[in-house]
């Protein structure tokens, strides 16, 4: 078995900057951006909320949902100067204005009502949560880098498995899923080789073609969810050490 | 669906920064090595069908890097040795950066390999193997520059490859420099082990002749590299790195090592280029000497020594003359009788 080329259709094409996009005078577009944003951050919003904050679930969860309604409602996101921070830093500090006000009158916390609720998974993030060490917190900042690259990672290898099976070629993810994400120690070329009845040299050019889509998606995310194009050259820099055009 | 695990991230980071071939010829599998100058990874070459390593810069739009990785391409091109990784092909990746694939070498280190050599005859033979490739690229006019245990692998059937040959300068390159006045090393930061160093250097602390520490480019050439072999053994007997300002032979007295054997190392270690071995082939003699228990050039043996090792070298013969003798004297003391 030969790897397809999926370099033509697969490929979605290069995505503007969301925050680009919530500027857009079209209200749908703009509904479009902010729900790609909250997709890009809420994560690492409620787990900042959880673990720097040290919400309980109620109240962080609340409290998640609450700063991305306001942000929808009173516009912040737009208000982003890309001349005084990162994308990911402004969205950092508004969650903390937002959870030093809500802590200021926490009557307010506890609301639910007047908030239109976003589907969320709170529990799987929940679950996340709960496997990180609270004792070996890194910095909020450092933190906060740490839950946006996983949830960028977690978002485009999901988008990467649909890929693979709305294709009908759901083997090369189950390699790179066996070799690259979960890998059982001690795991080879070979062994996945004669599990699958591929050659060794099939297994090597089925995962190279799956870590170049996890990279090309992975870069296109990352676009959409950076301020500007200087910003997302910077982000592409640390995150892969690429200079990307 | 929960999240990736850190080792997940990790791993996804780490196969994002992996090169991108646009021929599509070569397929990455690992990292194998990382340096201050490049990182070698071990790939498929589809067209071929087999395992090559492939070297590329660390950084993009670096002009020092992209020189000195095209100057090792080409000398590793211009030396052909089994002691040496023969190249297969030079090209650049899709982001610009230039990259060369070599043979890939299976096995390990010296530093790692000499942990498992027990044997000192077996030590030696291995030094022996360094120094053939070594001879043979000064023969052709290069000098290798960093020398160390860490740039010697050694193969399975004990076969021995010089690697890293990034800092290699021909000694004409060397001489040119100087005429010209120019710096022929390149920046202080590249220096590897850890060490500091005042002023433009380029090598590994502790295996780095003095005159290359100095930067000293003109008085640089091939006993440099006599320097760093004489490191090297001091490591195959010491299990150590040299340490400057102090003397090596005592160290190597220290750890049991033979007299003639410690003199050789200490001459090939020596401060001053002209107390040293000025050839690779002289000190591969004095190697070869001690081997087959023949006096070394290093070393003024004491007649007592001298007999001693006499004894050793012709201990079968001293034995057959001596029981030969014993039997004719019991034989003349029966007949006696």
């Amino acid at each position: 078995m030969e790897p397809d080329d999926m370099r033509g259709g697969g490929f979605p094409a290069t995505r503007h900057s969301a925050i680009e996009r919530i500027r857009d005078g079209n209200p749908e577009a703009r509904r479009e951006a902010f729900g790609d944003l909250v997709e890009g951050y809420w994560k690492p919003v409620y787990k900042h909320l959880r673990l720097t904050w040290r919400l309980d679930v109620e109240d962080a969860r609340d409290l998640t949902q609450g700063f991305f309604a306001d942000a929808f409602q009173k516009s912040w996101l737009e208000r982003y100067e890309p001349g005084k921070a990162k994308f990911r830093t402004f969205v950092r500090v508004c969650a903390d204005r937002f959870a030093m006000n809500m802590r200021q009158s926490s009557s307010r916390l506890k609301r639910g009502g007047g908030v239109q609720t976003l589907p969320l998974d709170f529990d799987g993030a929940e679950r996340e949560v709960a496997s990180r060490d609270p004792r070996a917190m890194p910095e909020p900042e450092e933190f906060f880098h740490q839950e946006f690259v996983r949830a960028l990672f977690d978002k485009v290898v999901a988008d990467l498995r649909a890929e693979y099976e709305d294709r009908g070629r759901p083997i090369p993810f189950t390699l790179f899923e066996r070799y690259d994400l979960e890998p059982v120690e001690g795991v080879s070329y070979a062994q996945l080789a004669a599990e699958f009845g591929l050659t060794p040299t099939q297994v090597t050019n089925n995962l190279a073609q799956v870590r170049r889509r996890f990279r090309e998606r992975a870069l296109d995310a990352l676009r959409g969810l950076c301020g500007t194009d200087q910003e997302f050259r910077r982000e592409a820099r640390d995150l892969f050490g690429l200079e990307v055009e | 669906m929960s999240g990736l695990s850190d080792a997940a991230v990790t791993r996804l980071r780490t196969l994002g920064r992996w090169p991108e071939f646009e021929s599509g010829r070569y397929s990455v599998i690992e990292e194998i090595g990382r340096g201050g100058m490049g990182t070698v990874y071990l790939a498929i070459d589809d067209e071929l069908e087999r395992e090559v390593a492939i070297k590329i810069p660390n950084a993009l739009a670096s002009a020092d890097l992209e020189d000195r990785l095209q100057r090792e391409a080409r000398v590793l091109a211009t030396l052909e040795h089994p002691g040496i990784v023969p190249i297969h092909d030079l090209g650049r990746l899709a982001d610009g950066r230039l990259f060369y694939v070599m043979k890939r070498v299976k096995g390990r280190t010296l530093r790692e390999h000499a942990r498992d050599v027990a044997d000192a005859g077996e030590r030696l033979r291995l030094f022996e193997r360094i120094l053939e490739p070594v001879a043979f690229a000064h023969a052709q006019g290069f000098i290798h520059r960093d020398l160390t245990p860490g740039n010697i692998m050694v193969g399975r059937f004990g076969e021995v490859m010089v690697m890293d040959w990034g800092i290699a300068k021909s000694v004409s390159e060397l001489r040119q420099s100087t005429v010209d006045g120019r710096q022929s090393s390149p920046p202080a930061s590249e220096v590897n082990a850890g060490g500091t160093a005042e002023g433009v250097v380029v090598g590994t602390v502790g295996f780095m002749a003095p005159e290359q520490a100095r930067g000293a480019g003109e008085t640089v050439d091939q006993r440099a590299d006599v320097y760093g072999l004489g490191g090297i053994l001091f490591f195959l007997f010491t299990a150590g790195s040299p340490v400057p300002d102090a003397d090596p032979f005592a160290l190597m007295r220290q750890r049991g090592v033979a007299r003639p054997l410690s003199a050789v190392c200490a001459r090939a270690l020596a401060k001053d280029p002209q107390q040293r071995y000025q050839t690779v082939a002289e000190l591969a003699a004095d190697v070869a000497a001690y081997r087959n228990g023949r006096a070394v050039s290093a070393y003024c043996e004491t007649t007592l020594e001298r007999a001693a090792r006499f004894g050793r070298v012709h201990r079968t013969a001293i034995l057959l003359v001596l029981a030969y003798m014993l039997m004719r004297t019991a034989v003349a003391l029966l007949a006696g009788r």
